[in-house]
């Protein structure tokens, strides 16, 4: 919650009107900004490490699985999946974690614009991954019918259990790519309070926190990438 | 600054604006209150259907047919629902309405009412004001966790409303995915969107605890109820996500039938075990280390006493905490391997010391206490009473040549009653009077209250004691019917039911009548030294009317006067050094300031 009528937000030395991150006050529960910045990110990692849980389960289910039919498992890895196209979507989701750090870098250094620009990059990035993952995989692979379990009706089957690949791969990828989507909506947002001036040296928490999300997107995927591609 | 010394109940303006004030409030207080209101008649509704439960169960499902060739149906209480409930066409049996009653019990009162009972409703009213604080950390997701409840909540009563659920609370596989009867797709949905609500509540209290207490108190000079709600939110923000994402494969498996639930896919149903008691298995002990918090507040504050060994009760928190990851598969004894069973049987033992060390302090707290005899006093030895039963029949569920007689049995359902409704919800009734003067700023009907306390023990132990003696003679849980035999057994059950209904029910009438005509509450009616009991009753907007100051540890009744008593009444017995139980961390009267 930003204020921009506080006791410290009159004009600055030179009579200019204060940026809203100059004027930032915490909110009323805090005791200072400090305590308020450690807090949101302490609540961040917390959330994190519940994402990181919530993907867990789909691990899990890989490895008992990838146990039990070892080689179907790389039969049906290598058949259905294209470690070009994924590969090009890990490179894309490494620039725009590059990109989101920059991001923070600029609202350290007061450049308002590089704050945007480096932003727009990334989503930019994140929408290229979206568009990729469904334009060049889902789409070819629902008109297919590489499908997962029951749903499954591909002509040409590696063998008894490309099902069971095929679900693990859909439910894991469509779950990354829904945080994908949320991860596009929070930087628009990031992008939209930069552009207000509500970042600066001083106060670039959402900010930070909002990098700290799009680079678990980042890690899970570079997790999942290898699992599931190169296997 | 006038708002200051308002009370947080204050009407704010004309009727539609005070509605306004608490529906787009942040004020923990508000919510917790808000919170409070609501898993109160998610218990309403849960324990209706226990009643459901109980009075199909008054006598064995039977049908006989006399000599005229007239055929009477014995035992069918539900009947009259399952002959209105009709689905595809055919009419239902009462097995199915049975079913249905018994998971309607079972996940409200899981899901709805005891995960968030302490946590959301007492917690967040009482936590921030235990620290000295003004709020939680982010008082607009505590806003945001409340309405994903409250959304849950309505899909959970959608559920119920459009067929129900036949699967248990625990939604095995395969019978929660093959089955089409009811609406188990949106109960699954309605459990994942509450775990929601119980994470950003974990997430909140943590970054609250670690942030937001007041300047000069630490670890060791918080009270144990926090302490408790401490290891309750780790537990909730690591296990919870497992549980998300089990309940999120099961609906992929009922809309995409993607699986790996289902054998004639080549999936296998007892993963969905495994994935489902990660989460459970420390979900258990979200529900009752609240109630291990109560417990110790009761204790203390009406014994006057320091607390026997602050640290270990607060260590064995954290211990059971950890614990409760590592035993999970103790709910899958009948389908592993030996070897599997043998590991988890041990490590389930291990719960059992911390468990007891907290049972031994409590005790040790009472000896040579002034002990005052009232509602909150009674509930703590109900409580440790009932809480001891429900532990103590926990190792022979734990050792696995017992287990496999009392797997499934109505054991188990005496068990975890006896830990979950004997131990915490005990724990809740008894904190709720505790700090019912507080949060409303009223009294209440003594004698009432307690004439209603010793009706939910007696129909409580009536209830459920005699389902050892059911389950030891093989009734297995979750069946609508029983052998002849067992009537009697089942008859006096059933009774008890009733006696702890009128209990209940006479406790909600003494809360009533107390927010109608109670007494106003002084600001500390039973001499209690955390800060709560400093402020105004009910408290003001912000908590404090000036940020308070840590003079001394959260029990240090032998050295100090508690705040706003009348200091004849308090003499200060014992000698500040040297005492009986010189265990705990905090600091004396001193007022030195450790970070």
């Amino acid at each position: 919650m930003t204020s921009v009528t506080t006791t410290n937000g009159d004009a600055g030395a030179n009579g200019r009107e204060l940026e809203p991150h100059e004027a930032y006050v915490p909110g009323a529960h805090w005791r200072n900004a400090h305590d308020e910045a450690e807090a949101a990110k302490l609540g961040m990692w917390l959330f994190l490490g519940t994402e990181i849980l919530l993907f867990s389960g789909f691990f899990c289910a890989y490895a008992v699985f990838r146990m039990w039919y070892p080689e179907n498992w790389h039969d049906a890895s290598r058949y259905y999946l294209s470690w070009k196209i994924g590969f090009a979507n890990t490179c894309v989701l490494l620039l725009s974690s590059y990109t989101v750090v920059l991001a923070i870098r600029a609202a350290q250094q007061n450049k308002k614009n590089w704050i945007l620009i480096h932003l727009l990059i990334t989503n930019l990035c994140a929408l290229f991954f979206l568009v990729v993952k469904i334009g060049w995989e889902y789409i070819p692979k629902i008109q297919k019918g590489e499908l997962p379990g029951g749903l499954f009706t591909y002509y040409n089957p590696q063998g008894e259990f490309d099902h069971i690949f095929l679900s693990i791969y859909w439910i894991s990828t469509a779950t990354h790519g829904f945080h994908v989507l949320v991860g596009i909506f929070v930087i628009s947002w990031a992008m939209w309070l930069a552009a207000k001036g509500h970042y600066g040296p001083k106060h670039y928490t959402s900010l930070e926190n909002v990098g700290l999300y799009w680079h678990i997107v980042d890690i899970i995927w570079i997790f999942l990438f290898p699992l599931l591609y190169l296997v | 600054m006038s708002h200051h010394d308002v009370s947080y109940l204050e009407p704010k303006g004309s009727f539609w604006q005070t509605v306004w004030s608490w529906v787009y409030t942040i004020d923990h207080k508000k919510i917790g209150v808000m919170y409070l209101t609501a898993v109160l008649l998610a218990f309403l509704l849960g324990g209706l259907f226990a009643l459901a439960v109980r009075a199909e169960l008054f006598t064995p499902y039977q049908t006989i047919v006399t000599e005229t060739g007239e055929t009477i149906t014995k035992g069918e209480a539900l009947r009259f629902i399952a002959d209105r409930w009709v689905e595809n066409g055919s009419t239902l049996t009462v097995n199915n309405v049975y079913n249905r009653f018994f998971t309607a019990h079972g996940a409200i009162m899981v899901f709805l009412f005891i995960i968030p009972a302490v946590p959301a409703a007492l917690g967040n009213f009482f936590l921030p004001i235990m620290l000295g604080a003004k709020d939680v950390a982010f008082p607009r997701l505590n806003l945001m966790s409340w309405y994903i409840y409250v959304f849950g909540s309505l899909l959970a009563v959608y559920s119920l409303v459009n067929g129900g659920v036949e699967t248990g609370w625990t939604f095995y596989t395969p019978y929660s995915t093959t089955t089409n009867w009811g609406s188990t797709t949106a109960m699954l949905l309605s459990a994942f969107i509450l775990g929601f609500s119980s994470i950003f509540t974990g997430m909140n209290f943590i970054a609250t605890v670690h942030k937001l207490r007041v300047p000069g108190m630490g670890w060791f000079d918080m009270p144990l109820f926090v302490w408790a709600i401490y290891a309750t939110a780790i537990i909730q923000v690591l296990a919870t996500p497992v549980l998300g994402i089990t309940l999120l494969m099961l609906v992929f498996e009922r809309t995409f039938q993607i699986g790996i639930f289902d054998p004639a896919l080549g999936g296998d149903p007892v993963l969905y075990q495994h994935f489902f008691w990660f989460y459970s298995h420390p979900a258990v002990y979200i529900m009752i280390l609240p109630g291990f918090g109560i417990a110790s507040e009761l204790l203390a504050v009406h014994c006057h006493k320091k607390i026997f060994g602050y640290r270990a009760i607060a260590f064995s928190s954290i211990a059971i905490a950890a614990i409760s990851f590592i035993v999970w598969a103790h709910h899958m004894f009948t389908a592993q391997s030996v070897a599997l069973n043998a590991i988890f049987s041990a490590l389930t033992f291990l719960v059992a010391i911390p468990t007891a060390i907290k049972v031994f302090n409590w005790i040790a707290t009472m000896y040579k206490a002034s002990i005052s005899i009232n509602t909150p006093m009674m509930y703590a030895m109900y409580f440790l009473f009932c809480f001891t039963i429900g532990g103590l029949t926990g190792p022979p569920l734990a050792t696995l040549a017992s287990d496999i007689h009392l797997h499934d049995t109505y054991f188990v359902v005496a068990h975890f009653h006896y830990v979950m409704m004997g131990g915490t919800v005990l724990a809740f009734i008894g904190g709720l009077h505790h700090w019912w003067p507080k949060m409303f700023g009223k009294m209440y009907w003594e004698p009432g209250a307690q004439l209603a306390g010793i009706l939910v023990f007696v129909g409580f132990n009536v209830t459920f004691f005699t389902q050892f003696f059911l389950g030891t003679r093989g009734m297995p849980r979750r069946y609508a019917t029983y052998i002849e035999e067992l009537t009697t057994l089942h008859q006096i059950s059933t009774i008890g039911s009733w006696i702890l209904a009128l209990g209940l029910f006479l406790h909600l009438f003494v809360f009533i009548h107390s927010l109608a005509a109670g007494k106003p509450a002084p600001k500390n009616p039973w001499g209690g030294l955390t800060f709560e009991w400093e402020t105004e009753s009910p408290p003001v907007e912000h908590n404090f009317p000036h940020e308070p100051v840590i003079v001394h540890g959260p029990y240090d009744y032998e050295s100090v006067v508690p705040p706003h008593c009348d200091p004849a009444e308090y003499p200060v017995a014992r000698p500040p050094a040297g005492g009986a139980n010189g265990t705990n961390g905090t600091n004396g009267t001193n007022g030195t300031h450790h970070a």
